[in-house]
């Protein structure tokens, strides 16, 4: 149909025009004014708790004794059983976050500009790996960090960044493609970049050298650091597809551990929801299968721009680490999807597969007619709450989520 | 093209497309064999066929 091809180019448009900036990190009551105490953001879809998995419960457990909204987890269990926080996606306020994804009201954001449109969205820092939040770690270490993000690390990156008029971020995913990241399961060359970018304004701004030293050797053993970057650009240059009629590109795609969501521009902020898949993946020593929790987060949206499991050729290494096969396999990720979007992004390339640009533009009509579903590369979460990540792998978004999104578009353009 | 013939009278050069487990059997025994990944659109799934047709997939 005419229309549908004309809306699809228009919402590539705006997404390949877009201009994401790294301009701030400032606490989530300011970047997000409707946000209140007792309010808690999450990832993925709308969800109660009592149909929250281990770590969603496990992450709001420790997020509300961090708040100070209960007086410890068991206290915050009771209240969150009988109803005294409000649950909300992300994505519903312009928001973005890692596996159990929490926010809330004091939590430093990052805060990504897209200068071509004049949005933003935000997203919380990286933790870094072993025991954290984002995998339902909820102890004393977990929350400790999570007070020096919120009190020192967060105004310090703050100030470095504004007093570098802001990071550009576009030429930085441009160079990690070029240096083996898919920013997803893979961020060490971007949150190198970063650093690089970064640290003589930190030092610059800095009024204490042992945090500074501390700051720095914060981004600098985080691989991961880069990834909540990327996921705030993600959503930085998505949202402003939103709503275009006849147009059939997935705006979103995000997990809350127990369904997959997906959101489509012609079908504005209606959810396609259906249960989440487990990962086929590798595991951490000592952790198998049967500890793993089924596939979580908002980071998917960096699928959704074509990078993470789509941008598969430009990391060999990844394949091996979330056990998608050999490294001369990678590739092949890339072309199927390839199969399933519009267009190829010409600034985002993959030197390995002659300059490839990264598949962009997720078609609806696309994933249900060729039966390939969207890979995303992810991390996996134990599925008891407070033990952490146990594993990578490889997940595809289910297929009923495209089938539903499809008969609902249809009806939005009046075939049947 | 050849003549019908004449077909089984040479060695074999197939192209499958569907079933891959046909491919597999064929290379098996040193068929040269070409598979083609296809499969019906939609799955199969006639009234989501329809749909995608009208709406220009």
């Amino acid at each position: 149909m005419e229309l549908i091809e004309k809306a699809n180019q228009a919402a590539l448009e705006r997404l390949l025009t877009g201009d994401p900036v790294l301009i701030d990190v400032i606490p989530a009551h300011e970047a997000i004014p409707a946000l209140e105490p007792g309010m808690i953001l999450h990832a993925g879809p709308p969800i109660e708790w009592d149909r929250m998995c281990g770590p969603m419960k496990g992450a709001i457990m420790g997020i509300a004794v961090l708040e100070g909204w209960a007086d410890d987890l068991g206290d915050a269990e009771r209240r969150a059983r009988a109803g005294d926080f409000d649950f909300h996606p992300n994505h519903h306020f312009d928001a973005v976050g890692p596996m159990t994804g929490m926010t809330t009201v004091s939590q430093p954001l990052l805060v990504v500009e897209n200068k071509t449109f004049g949005n933003r969205a935000y997203c919380a820092i990286n933790e870094g790996l072993g025991k954290v939040m984002r995998f339902g770690g909820n102890d004393a270490e977990v929350l400790d960090r999570l007070r020096w993000l919120k009190d020192s690390f967060g105004p310090a990156l703050g100030r470095a960044i504004r007093s570098m008029g802001g990071l550009p971020l576009k030429p930085i995913i441009a160079r990690g493609l070029s240096m083996g990241d898919e920013m997803h399961q893979r961020n060490v060359a971007c949150s190198g970049l970063t650093l690089r970018a970064l640290a003589p304004a930190l030092a610059d701004t800095a009024d204490d050298t042992a945090e500074l030293s501390r700051a720095l050797a914060f981004i600098a053993g985080n691989d991961q650091f880069f990834l909540n970057i990327a996921m705030g650009l993600g959503k930085a240059i998505t949202d402003p597809m939103n709503g275009i009629e006849g147009c059939s590109i997935v705006t979103a795609m995000s997990r809350n551990g127990t369904d997959f969501g997906i959101r489509v521009s012609g079908t504005s902020e209606q959810w396609f929801t259906a249960p989440v898949e487990m990962p086929d993946g590798l595991y951490f020593p000592g952790y198998s299968e049967k500890d793993a929790n089924p596939d979580m987060g908002d980071s998917a949206i960096v699928e959704t721009i074509g990078l993470g499991g789509f941008a598969m050729g430009a990391s060999p290494a990844v394949a091996g680490f979330v056990g998608a096969g050999a490294a001369s396999e990678a590739g092949h990720f890339t072309r199927r999807m390839g199969e399933i979007t519009v267009t190829e992004n010409a600034e985002w390339t993959i030197p390995a597969m002659d300059y490839l640009g990264v598949p962009t533009g997720i078609d609806i009509r696309l994933v249900v007619e060729t039966g390939l579903a969207p890979t995303i590369n992810t991390g996996i979460a134990h599925r008891e709450p407070g033990i952490g990540q146990v594993g990578a792998g490889v997940v595809r978004a289910p297929m009923p989520c495209f089938t539903q999104a499809l008969t609902t578009f249809a009806d939005t353009l009046g075939v049947s | 093209m050849s003549d019908k013939s004449t077909l089984l009278q040479g060695p074999l050069k197939v192209i499958n497309i569907g079933l891959e487990s046909f491919a597999r059997d064929l290379d098996a025994q040193g068929v040269q064999t070409l598979h083609v990944d296809w499969t019906p659109p939609a799955g199969g799934d006639a009234k989501l066929a329809a749909l995608l047709a009208k709406l220009g997939s």
